[in-house]
């Protein structure tokens, strides 16, 4: 703990707006040696649980590009997770006898996701806020019904019962889902699975980090602030806005397909709308648009609750005497507060970007009175 | 026949729930331009209520009706007091925030009031005790039940008092000015808050009573069934035209109508692929329709270039 303390205020250094190469240093050797500190102190439960974190990290960041870097708020974005979680699930699964590897799964999962999330961006152009959130909505609840129901009268997806027994993700021979013999040591699956999430998400991260400097991302960010006057600077607001939601779609399905060989599981209740909020509210509690944010709300999100769970049971056991509360839905009761709260005291998220932040500061403290709502138009 | 016959009055007792419900989404988005996401969890709240209240009583031999009415009476107060609370410290504190944040806390409040429902009632289903004699009648070869007729006559008369409440009484009015100009109407002496408080307390009075339909209609009360029937009665609200009371109560009816429909015919149209199963979708479908190709809905202006 004190390590991360002395880490976090290296972070802070005020007087340079890159991290000092030390800083760096400690990040690297934490994040590598994170797997076997957490399996040896914890034990499995919480390797699986930050695996897990690094696919949300993935997640979030996807749905970042859409909802942080363009403005456009996305509720069914865990549809393009789905997406890639049964490609793979279909093209390496006894479902149909296909087997096929990483290299040709990732990249189709990830075009299809990106495809499907252009099917879905084309006839929502023209909408925005409530509305594109509510549609998107609906076009996520819309794959999960098909996901739910397609068992009859082709089976395609097995129906409520899921894919079972699909192929885990492996290199040549080596699979991941068995330890791996290094010659010196062996690598416990769950760590080999460790880093390949982390080699992902840190492939994912520096794609956003590019694209949020890049042309397109400015363009993002122009269209966020005021659509009308970015089409009049001649932005192509139709294509970019297009690429922002198959952009964003297709980290959604890389995810997907990397679950899908870690789970070697996949059945529709992954992808309930309830996982689309949380994703969001990744998002949105970290702080839209800003990268770090971001990762930290999901981070957050992700431990937290499962932090919590743990807890909960015990805790009440020895206060009590016994467990009063389910610590299942005490874990989701917090969890809806927390969003209540943090919208109410810190409506920018717990790590937005600098700009934002002022200029959300100063909407809150204007001198309109407080009791009249907005005008809408 | 009397199939096609049969679906338009299933259709007609669904669709009075979802525009009973949608009533509370309209008037809230008219005056604030906000979707209280968390009014589907007051109409679950006030079924649960219902059959909480319903099933204490039941060993003391009242006859339904009246025991209906009185889980009525205490499901109503319990979830205006519920919308006042919302309204009062989730929305209120960011009306002037950005866009998302109320958004967020709407679905913040949703999550909490459902696992609250959950510590409370438990993951099981409640079945609803009869609150009508099962007396069917038939026309043409199919069957509508007096509890039907009951509760589509209830919705109309429902509705009927609210048109009137809006149209014709000085709190009407005052709604009505509050949802065209905010500012404006606190000028013209118009207590804004209190209207908007108002509004949200109405819109939970007719969530008690829809809940109380759905329980008594498809007799079961369960801490999930706000969700997916609140997404539906938005639905129908967007379908009518967002903001629009007419609209949402022909929107719910619509809707109810097409859902039942659909979900009868579904698998002839498409030869047997797709089953009644796939109901769900129907209303996913139908708004994503109406946002494309008519985003004011039927009876609304143009709405969708709002930020």
């Amino acid at each position: 703990m004190k390590m991360a303390g002395r880490f976090l205020a290296r972070l802070r250094n005020p007087n340079g707006s890159s991290m000092h190469w030390v800083a760096w240093v400690v990040l690297g050797v934490l994040l590598a040696t994170m797997p076997w500190i957490i399996g040896a102190s914890f034990g499995n439960t919480w390797l699986r649980i930050l695996n897990f974190a690094l696919l949300y990290v993935m997640l979030a960041l996807g749905l970042n590009i859409v909802v942080g870097f363009a403005g456009l708020l996305d509720m069914g974005y865990i549809a393009f997770y789905a997406v890639g979680a049964y490609l793979w699930a279909l093209l390496a699964s006894p479902q149909f006898g296909l087997h096929w590897p990483l290299w040709a799964i990732l990249p189709l999962g990830a075009a299809v996701a990106g495809l499907f999330g252009v099917l879905l961006g084309a006839p929502t152009l023209k909408l925005r806020g409530d509305y594109l959130a509510i549609v998107t909505l609906g076009f996520g609840e819309i794959i999960r019904i098909f996901l739910n129901n397609l068992n009859a009268p082709v089976n395609i997806t097995n129906g409520p019962q899921g894919i079972s027994a699909i192929d885990p993700v492996h290199f040549g021979s080596v699979s991941l889902a068995r330890p791996i013999d290094l010659g010196f040591t062996t690598l416990p699956s769950l760590v080999a699975y460790y880093y390949l999430f982390l080699v992902a998400a840190l492939l994912i991260i520096a794609i956003a980090l590019r694209l949020e400097s890049s042309r397109v991302g400015r363009a993002w960010a122009a269209i966020r602030e005021d659509e009308v006057a970015a089409k009049a600077c001649g932005i192509n607001t139709r294509n970019v806005k297009l690429l922002a939601f198959a952009m964003g779609a297709t980290f959604g399905g890389v995810a997907g397909g990397l679950f899908a060989g870690f789970q070697q599981f996949v059945s529709p209740e992954s992808f309930g709308l309830l996982e689309s909020v949380m994703v969001l509210c990744m998002v949105v509690l970290g702080g839209m648009g800003h990268i770090p944010g971001v990762i930290l709300g999901a981070l957050l999100l992700t431990l937290l609750p499962e932090f919590f769970r743990h807890i909960a049971a015990p805790l009440q056991q020895s206060l009590f005497g016994k467990v009063f509360v389910d610590p299942e839905s005490l874990r989701m009761l917090l969890f809806g507060l927390a969003l209540v709260l943090v919208m109410r005291y810190r409506p920018s998220g717990l790590w937005p970007s600098p700009q934002r932040r002022r200029e959300i500061d100063d909407v809150l403290n204007t001198d309109a009175p407080a009791d009249l709502p907005v005008n809408p138009t | 026949m009397d199939i096609f016959l049969q679906q338009i009055i299933n259709g007609l007792v669904l669709g009075s729930i979802y525009a009973l419900v949608a009533l509370g989404y309209t008037m809230v988005y008219g005056i604030l331009g906000l979707i209280n996401f968390a009014h589907g969890e007051v109409v679950m709240v006030g079924a649960l209520v219902a059959y909480s209240i319903m099933t204490a009583l039941l060993p003391t031999g009242m006859p339904p009706v009246l025991l209906a009415l009185l889980a009525l009476l205490v499901a109503a107060p319990v979830c205006m007091g519920l919308a006042w609370a919302i309204e009062r410290y989730a929305y209120r504190p960011l009306r002037h925030a950005p866009k998302l944040a109320p958004l967020i806390s709407a679905i913040g409040v949703s999550i909490l009031l459902q696992n609250l429902a959950m510590m409370i009632w438990g993951r099981s289903y409640h079945s609803f005790p009869d609150i009508l004699p099962a007396i069917t009648y038939d026309i043409n070869g199919a069957h509508i039940s007096l509890l039907q007729v009951v509760t589509i006559a209830l919705a109309a008369l429902t509705m009927a008092v609210l048109a009137w409440l809006i149209q014709r009484t000085s709190l009407g009015q005052a709604m009505r000015a509050t949802a065209e100009n905010p500012a404006i109407a606190e000028l013209m002496g118009i207590p804004v808050n209190r209207i908007i408080t108002l509004t949200f307390i109405i819109g939970a009075a007719l969530a008690a009573l829809a809940g109380l339909m759905v329980g008594a209609n498809y007799s079961v009360a369960h801490y999930y069934m706000g969700f997916m029937l609140g997404l539906k009665a938005f639905t129908a609200a967007v379908l009518g035209g967002i903001g629009n009371i007419t609209g949402a109560m022909l929107g719910g009816l619509l809707l109810g109508l097409i859902e039942s429909l659909g979900a009868g015919y579904i698998a002839d149209l498409t030869g047997g692929f797709l089953g009644s199963h796939y109901q769900d979708i129907f209303a996913f479908l139908v708004l994503i329709g109406v946002l494309v190709f008519r985003p004011g809905g039927l009876m609304g202006e143009r709405v969708s270039e709002r930020a």
